[in-house]
């Protein structure tokens, strides 16, 4: 039997093994990760502690395991919300072209010329600091870029000889978008959506330090990563650990969706 | 002759590094100074690969195993870098192919002119501009002056493939190799760039080593043919020779699939042409800027014609003709803004219903095989997906509709799984040709469906577009730039020029007694070709030209 390619099996590996801890520490952690213990704060990496413990005794690993389902569930949302959002507005505003296209797009490039993150801000003081609220709110905030990359595909692809054939065939254009068009549009969309997920995770964290995040003292790797910050002296396995599992986590999912792309691609396949 | 040779290769051998597969195997050929000679292959025959390792440039995926280049007594590849890059430009210059990327989009004219010179030359600004001047008054240029301080943009392709032939020109070089130079241009620019170029070499005692797919061509301009396949060079010989007495297999079958006129077709006369199209015309709009548009360019100024059942009719003009406008525009790909497209008697453009017969009626085959076919999909469902909007086709017809199709144009076993990357461009067109009869339409535009191919393979999708045409006697728009492919499959010919018939008859008619000056202009720019009896052709220049062989240039 061929093994598959390299990237899918350790973005497979990395990815699948975030999905068992996360689904573990939903329903159980070693430790309480909001009990609080004064007699082991900031306590260094230990066999009792394995990953340490923060400023306020919390044991790190139990933290991580519970946020994780918190932090990537928030990015998966928020991801697949602005590529959907994004999709959307980018193949209508590319397909029809026109002033309407020039309207749609004004309005998302003065929307991109803002900072994702003052975006995000504005929307949270408005539908309020929650989980939902940050997955609302950095959802739009990124599907500008979305939309700007779908449109640009769409208008080359557009151009394309095969566009004309399915018209000279009679297919309505709505069916010309959804049969022709919108799947050869999914190579640069996981390559963006990849790259995005890590922004997201980042963002989050950003949020978080901000005080806009998922409200404490509930963890999320982000405001895990941003509370470490006045402790990097002394207690570093604060904020190595989180940053590691960010960093392991972004890695993955770049390799699968390297692998997913190459997969969907047909051109793609056999060449390896 | 090995004496007087300017480049003599012998035994060249390059493969590609990752599978040493030989891309091109023991090649050997020679230039003698002053002369003109043409390599002839398709693609994959590596002619292109052997012309560059003679400047040096060789791709960093292929090797050089063996043989020798010997260039004007020097061993080319074994010399030092320095000693290279003083051979080239200076005295071996290349015209590529593709005159919209070999200029420097950002660059003047004159500066691109004046790079080659100010490296191999020891003159003064002075000196350099007069030459330059000179040059640009030689390849044509009306305003050299002002060309000078003009960017590529500006300029058509032809011209600029003049500038560029200057550009080389300048340095006197001892060996001009021109790969493609005239591909992609109009047949009628491609002939004056092509005498211009002859012309300029000649003076200048400039050999040319000409590399086409185009043997007629070729045979036109060069004294000496050498015929490549497959990475080997298969014939050499004196032009006159290799047409009239093809020796190898190879060479005969290129000379077999050069297009060539066929018998005259009696069809049946009836009263309803299939397809009229009366007064079209069709402008572009202007580009719309701030608080006003430009005026709308049009493209085509009130075309009437009429296709009859099961009539081939070929639609011929250069470049900006207006004849693939003309095509989209009876395939409704581009709105008309005036006039009538009538389907068996009956306007489209009032009547849904109508509009609906003519359009499950009328197909279209488009010029790329690359990219007419979306590579998301198979085969199978590529071609199925015309029945789709066919009322009241059951599932296995429609399955085995697409098996039948696949079959007729020789694509049936296993094919129909396949994505269209993993095959040909001749292959990719029968799935494009398979796609647009699958409904069984009585009316298929075809835009220039054989001219990204290669000879034998265009002689081959040729051959099936007719057997095809003959078996469902559908009726057919066949536009095209390429007179032979039309004098080979058209019954009446329409003559385009910006926009207009200038001219239309019927093909013979056309082909023997054109009225027209733009038709003659055409014809005379493309050599025709007869096959004698003894599996050779013979060309001939059509319109009485004066000369009836190619050129013999110091013979």
């Amino acid at each position: 039997m061929k093994l598959p390619p390299l990237n899918a099996l350790i973005g497979g590996g990395l990815i699948g093994t975030l999905v068992i801890v996360a689904s573990i520490g939903a329903l159980w952690t070693p430790y309480d990760p909001l009990r609080l213990s004064f007699r082991y704060k900031l306590a260094p990496p230990s066999p009792m502690y394995w990953l340490g413990t923060d400023e306020f005794g919390r044991d790190v690993l139990s933290r991580l395991m519970a946020g994780a389902a918190t932090s990537v569930w928030i990015s998966i949302l928020t991801v697949t919300l602005a590529v959907v959002l994004g999709t959307l507005i980018g193949v209508f505003s590319g397909y029809v072209r026109g002033w309407v296209d020039r309207v749609i797009m004004a309005f998302n490039d003065a929307l991109l010329a803002f900072p994702g993150i003052l975006l995000a801000l504005g929307l949270l003081a408005v539908v309020g600091a929650n989980k939902y609220g940050i997955i609302l709110a950095l959802g739009i905030a990124y599907t500008p870029s979305v939309a700007r990359v779908v449109r640009g595909t769409v208008l080359s692809l557009r151009e394309k000889e095969f566009i004309s054939a399915s018209r000279v065939m009679g297919n309505s254009e709505a069916f010309t978008m959804a049969r022709h068009i919108l799947p050869n549009c999914i190579a640069p969309l996981t390559v963006l959506a990849t790259s995005m997920f890590g922004y997201v995770l980042l963002a989050e964290s950003a949020l978080s330090f901000l005080g806009l995040g998922v409200p404490p003292p509930a963890p999320t790797w982000g405001n895990m990563l941003a509370g470490s910050r006045p402790y990097i002296g002394q207690a570093v396995w604060l904020g190595i650990f989180p940053g590691l599992c960010i960093s392991l986590t972004l890695l993955g999912i770049n390799l699968l969706g390297d692998a997913v792309r190459d997969k969907l691609d047909p051109r793609m396949r056999g060449t390896r | 002759m090995t004496e007087s040779s300017l480049l003599q290769v012998e035994a060249l051998t390059l493969a590609i590094k990752s599978s040493g597969r030989a891309v091109v195997d023991q090649v050997g050929f020679s230039v003698a100074r002053g002369e003109i000679v043409g390599i002839v292959g398709e693609s994959g025959s590596g002619k292109t690969l052997a012309a560059r390792a003679i400047m040096g440039f060789v791709p960093p995926a292929v090797k050089l195993v063996s043989g020798s280049i010997r260039f004007d007594g020097e061993e080319i590849t074994t010399m030092a870098p320095k000693r290279l890059r003083a051979v080239r430009g200076s005295k071996v210059g290349m015209v590529f192919q593709e005159p919209m990327t070999s200029l420097n989009p950002s660059m003047t004219i004159g500066r691109q002119l004046e790079e080659g010179l100010a490296l191999h030359r020891k003159l003064d600004a002075e000196g350099r501009r007069a030459l330059i001047l000179d040059m640009l008054r030689r390849v044509g240029l009306s305003d050299p002056q002002g060309a000078l301080e003009a960017f590529p943009h500006q300029f058509s392709g032809g011209m600029r493939q003049r500038i560029m032939l200057a550009s080389v020109m300048l340095l006197k070089p001892a060996l001009l190799l021109a790969d493609e130079p005239t591909t992609a241009l109009d047949a009628v620019v491609q002939r004056d760039v092509m005498e211009l170029m002859v012309g300029l070499t000649q003076e200048n005692g400039t050999a040319v080593l000409l590399i086409s797919h185009d043997l007629g061509m070729v045979a036109r301009y060069c004294r000496r043919i050498v015929v490549m396949s497959q990475g080997r060079v298969v014939e050499q010989g004196p032009s006159a020779d290799i047409l009239a007495r093809p020796k190898h297999p190879y060479t005969r079958k290129l000379l077999a699939a050069m297009p060539q006129r066929g018998e005259p077709r009696d069809l049946p006369q009836v009263k309803t042409p299939i397809v009229a199209v009366r007064d079209l015309i069709v402008d572009y709009p202007g580009r719309q800027r701030f608080f006003r548009k430009s005026a709308p360019k049009r493209a085509l100024h009130g075309i009437s014609l009429d296709v009859q059942p099961g009539e081939v009719v070929a639609v011929v003009g250069g470049s900006g003709s207006g004849k693939t406008t003309l095509g989209q525009a009876i395939a409704g790909l581009v709105k008309a803004s005036g006039g009538d497209i009538l389907f068996d008697g009956k306007p489209i453009f009032k009547s849904e219903a109508a509009y609906w017969d003519y359009r499950l009626n009328c197909q279209m085959v488009f010029q790329d095989p690359y990219s007419s076919l979306d590579p998301r999909m198979t085969i199978g469902r590529l071609v199925a997906e015309p029945l789709r909007l066919v009322p009241g086709m059951a599932a296995q017809d429609k399955t085995a509709r697409v098996a039948e199709v696949l079959t007729e144009v020789g694509l049936a076993n296993g094919f129909a799984d396949r994505y269209p990357h993993e095959l040909s461009g001749g292959q990719r067109q029968r799935v494009a040709i398979a796609r647009a009869v699958v409904r069984r339409p009585s009316f298929v535009i075809a835009d220039e469906p054989v001219s990204a191919l290669d000879v034998t393979v265009r002689a081959q999708v040729l051959e099936l577009f007719a057997e095809l045409q003959r078996k469902h006697g559908f009726s057919c728009l066949f536009i095209s730039h390429d007179l032979g492919v039309v004098e080979q499959v058209a019954d009446r010919v329409i003559v385009m020029n910006e926009g207009r018939i200038v001219e239309q008859g019927l093909r013979d008619q056309i082909f023997d007694d054109p009225q027209h000056a733009y038709t003659r202009k055409l014809l005379s720019a493309v050599p025709g070709l007869e096959s004698t009896d003894d599996g050779g052709v013979r060309l001939f220049w059509r319109l009485g030209d004066a000369r009836q062989d190619a050129p013999t240039p110091r013979a």
